[in-house]
């Protein structure tokens, strides 16, 4: 379970969360969306404990965060970019990151699902991006921790491994998961979302499914319903 | 006339009676050396036999020898001089003499002989002395294979381990000075030979030299004194394959050569001291074929010094090569080898192609601001120095060695 | 952290650049020693290159690290570990690799050549402690900067701007105030002001090795004591210690502080 109570977050002048609020209770797929700047990755880094929020609570399973790392077992976390230390190979990251974190559940699996067998013994820094983005699907969901935050995860990913992932992401919710994901691609959007957050301000805009939001904005498809709050608010 | 003719028979027979020996020990029939002294004739040998005797001012005043058995002790137990020898060609041998009074209106010394043709004084241990021996006014003698050692600790109330005045001829060799004002002191004396002497933690100078001509001294070590050598105000000395040594402090140095002339100083080793040779004042010294190696300054050129030459040199590892003031007055530093020379030798004849600067700009900012001292080796200085050395201001432009060796001479 | 530190360090040895690094002691190492076969005068010429070298390596070694792990160091800190481990782990890492770089490519030649058997033994050692100092001090002072300036370019000029100040400009603005001020009584102010630097009071350690001839050439009472005992040596190392640690203790009151 996560809460999110009353979270302020400046950068300098720039105000970025103001006064966020979120509960989420239940397993299932949580996409965050909202423009650029909004404070989707300041949410998520918030949650993380990478960015220590002015004010407001975080409370992971009842537990604050605040100053805590012991919480971070319970979360696999895939980050945007996914830069590694050049002078090692794919097997020598995972043995280390396993080496951090205590035992993995099912690296094999996850290898061979997204093809990375023949890379294990590659060094990073001669990984094609895509390739890197699969190592750093296996990272995050090795683990099989209850929650798990990706973000932007479909970046440089051929269509294959898109399938496999969202695959993957499904039955992981399946096993009762809480997932959230942040992501540009409206179609990953609405095939995985049980429920959207839309922040926009630094605040939830909207939180719902699929439908509720189309509902709520009389339009098709999910881009326009999006592009509509969006002129709306600034218009 | 009669009567003198008589004397000189007398003379002469006494000279032809066997000489006899008379043994001194605890339980002897003589008991004390001055006792002994007393009973002997001229020409006689006094055998002290291994044991402690306390004595006070013996005065010989007759042709003696007088040897110890087993370094028997003669103890002055810090009340008063011991042995005035006012006697031709004494010979003092084997002897273990001990604290020697201190006074600040005569030199009270273990041995003092004065104005005497001849004398030996050798093997002897002096310990906690406040003059060793002292000769004045002699024109032979030896000082061989001594060890003197005291306790000095500020100089108005200390006296020299040897103390010669106003003699000549004489041969210090091979002892072993230690702890006291000077090592050896010698002041107008002349053809004197001082050769393998070891001085060394005495707290004024190694040796020290004043208004004396023609001496030599060779390969003795001079350590940790308070400075090496002192050369003042004599002409044609000699100083050969010497080793100075880690003589630190205040303007300390391995050599001081003030108002000096036609002195010749070969083979030498000065290492580790303060400054390797203070020259203050010298003229036509040769200076060749020495070994300058890790001195603060190797060498310190003040003023008033002309005509000297410094070549076949050694320097190795000096803080500072040279500190140099004043205009080059025929002084000459071509060819030495200098371990901080970074010219090279294209034409392959050993020889540095371009000009070696042995005085560096920091030498001068230290002289002006000691302190400045912190800073050696840092790289703005490193950076001063370079830019002094391509395009001199502060530094004497002809002040240059010429033909830099390129490789370390065998001395 | 020490989990970190390891694999940072790893990482690091593993790099061309700790290659070149360590090839480069070596070859100067070799050089100095078979070409001159001179003990003193390698270590000599070792320490001027050293006190300059080490401290510009060791910035921006450190600066590139943290700037080019940055991403990485984000996936560690979604991991369930200390923020504190993992910036003192990579902080040892990359200072502890570049030492052992210097202490492997210097110890080599120098024991091939037979650096136990000699005189020069103790001055090679002090060598190897301040150039080990040097190195902690300025990686830690570059991760300083590093996390406090997001901007690389800026970030790495301002690297270079700490080695050039204290390489040179820090000297030169000292000896200009000593000569300035040459009439007063500078004892202590040049002792102190050699302690704000710690280049300077690497260099001050050896000086104490192989300038002790000349540095007991000066008059006055303050320094007599410094250089002619223990003093010195003890009050040196005790500073350079403290500059070791402050920056570090700094990089970890940051790195709590900070958002990534």
């Amino acid at each position: 379970m996560i809460e999110v109570k009353d979270l302020y977050k400046k950068f300098g002048k720039n105000e970025v969360l103001k006064g966020l609020n979120l509960t989420i209770e239940k397993e299932g797929i949580f996409t965050i969306l909202g423009p650029n700047g909004s404070g989707k990755t300041t949410l998520i880094k918030s949650i993380l404990g990478m960015v220590l929020p002015d004010s407001g609570e975080i409370l992971i399973n009842g537990e604050s965060v605040k100053k805590q790392w012991n919480y971070r077992f319970n979360i696999d976390y895939m980050p945007q970019i996914a830069n590694f230390p050049t002078n090692l190979s794919v097997d020598e990251l995972f043995d280390m990151i396993i080496d951090l974190r205590g035992s993995e559940k099912r690296k094999d699996d996850l290898v061979k699902l997204f093809g990375l067998g023949e890379f294990l013994n590659k060094k990073l820094g001669n990984l094609s991006g895509g390739t890197k983005q699969k190592v750093n699907i296996v990272l995050s969901f090795m683990f099989d921790s209850p929650i798990i935050i990706l973000d932007e995860p479909t970046t440089g990913l051929d269509p294959v491994s898109l399938i496999r992932l969202k695959d993957l992401i499904m039955s992981e919710k399946e096993r009762g998961k809480t997932i959230l994901i942040t992501t540009h691609i409206m179609d990953f959007v609405e095939q995985i979302s049980d429920q959207i957050v839309f922040i926009l301000e630094g605040v939830i805009y909207f939180r719902g499914t699929v439908g509720e939001l189309k509902t709520k904005t009389n339009k098709e498809s999910i881009e326009r319903a999006i592009a509509s709050i969006l002129t709306e608010t600034y218009a | 006339m009669k009567r003198i003719l008589f004397f000189f028979i007398f003379i002469q027979l006494s000279l032809l009676l066997p000489a006899k020996t008379i043994i001194v020990c605890s339980s002897c029939e003589v008991k004390t050396v001055k006792n002994a002294v007393s009973l002997a004739k001229h020409g006689d040998t006094l055998l002290i036999k291994k044991g402690v005797y306390y004595e006070n001012e013996i005065t010989i005043d007759k042709t003696l020898t007088i040897i110890g058995e087993g370094f028997p002790i003669i103890d002055a137990n810090s009340k008063s001089k011991l042995f005035t020898v006012i006697a031709d060609s004494v010979i003092i041998k084997g002897l273990h003499i001990k604290n020697i009074a201190l006074s600040y209106t005569e030199d009270l010394s273990a041995i003092r002989i004065k104005k005497q043709k001849y004398f030996v004084v050798e093997d002897n241990i002096l310990e906690n002395i406040f003059f060793g021996i002292y000769i004045e006014g002699c024109k032979g003698g030896i000082i061989r294979n001594n060890k003197v050692t005291a306790e000095a600790v500020e100089e108005f109330n200390s006296g020299n381990a040897i103390h010669l005045w106003h003699s000549k001829n004489i041969k210090i060799l091979n002892n072993h000075v230690e702890g006291a004002r000077d090592g050896i002191y010698l002041e107008f004396i002349d053809s004197t030979l001082v050769q393998g002497n070891t001085s060394t933690k005495n707290i004024r100078y190694g040796l020290h030299f004043m208004f004396s001509n023609d001496n030599e001294y060779r390969d003795n070590t001079f350590e940790t004194n308070g400075a090496g050598v002192a050369v003042m105000f004599s002409k044609r000395i000699l100083m050969y394959g010497n080793t100075f040594t880690k003589n630190w402090g205040t303007a300390s140095y391995g050599l001081l050569l003030k108002e000096i002339y036609d002195a010749e100083i070969h083979n030498n080793t000065f290492q580790e001291n303060t400054i390797g040779i203070n020259a203050d004042g010298s003229n036509r010294v040769n200076i060749s074929n020495n070994n300058f190696i890790q001195n603060g300054w190797a060498v310190k050129v003040l003023g008033g010094c002309y005509e000297n030459i410094y070549i076949n040199n050694n320097f190795l590892n000096n803080t500072f090569d040279l500190s140099y003031r004043g205009s080059l007055n025929g002084n000459s530093f071509n060819g030495n080898h200098w371990s901080t020379y970074s010219g090279y030798d294209l034409d392959k004849d050993g020889i540095g192609d371009i000009p070696y600067r042995p005085v560096k700009l920091f030498s001068y900012i230290v002289n002006m601001t000691p302190e400045a001292i912190v800073l050696l080796r840092s790289l703005f200085v490193d950076l001063i120095d370079f830019s002094e050395r391509v395009s001199p201001v502060f530094t004497p432009n002809n002040l240059l060695d010429e033909r830099p060796l390129m490789r370390v001479i065998d001395n | 952290m020490l989990k970190i530190l390891k694999y940072s360090f790893y990482d690091l040895i593993r790099s061309r650049w700790s290659y070149v690094y360590l090839a480069f002691y070596l070859l100067l190492g070799s050089v100095l020693l078979f070409l001159n076969n001179d003990l003193s005068k390698a270590v000599i010429t070792l320490m001027n290159v050293i006190v300059v070298l080490t401290p510009l390596i060791g910035t921006i070694f450190g600066i590139m690290y943290y700037y080019s792990s940055r991403e990485f160091t984000e996936l560690l800190l979604a991991q369930p570990i200390k923020r504190r481990n993992i910036f003192l782990g990579q902080y040892l890492g990359v200072a502890l690799s570049l030492s052992a770089s210097l202490i492997i490519g210097l110890g080599i030649p120098f024991v091939a050549y037979g650096i136990f058997y000699s005189g020069a033994i103790w001055d090679y050692i002090t060598l190897l402690i301040t150039a080990t100092f040097l190195t902690l001090i300025f990686t830690a002072l570059a991760f300083n900067i590093a996390i406090s300036t997001e901007n690389r370019i800026k970030g790495f000029g301002y690297a270079i701007l700490l080695w050039l100040f204290m390489a040179v400009i820090y000297d030169g603005i000292f000896l200009l105030g000593l000569v300035m001020f040459s009439e007063y009584p500078l004892e202590n102010f040049s002792l102190i002001a050699t302690l704000f630097n710690p280049i300077d009071l690497s260099r001050i350690l050896i000086l104490l090795k192989l300038d002790i001839s000349a540095l007991m050439g000066y008059t006055g009472a303050v320094f007599q004591k410094f250089f002619g005992t223990n003093q010195g040596l003890f009050i040196s190392l005790g500073v350079l210690f403290v500059w070791a640690i402050t920056p570090i203790w700094r990089i970890v009151a940051k790195s709590n502080k900070k958002d990534f």
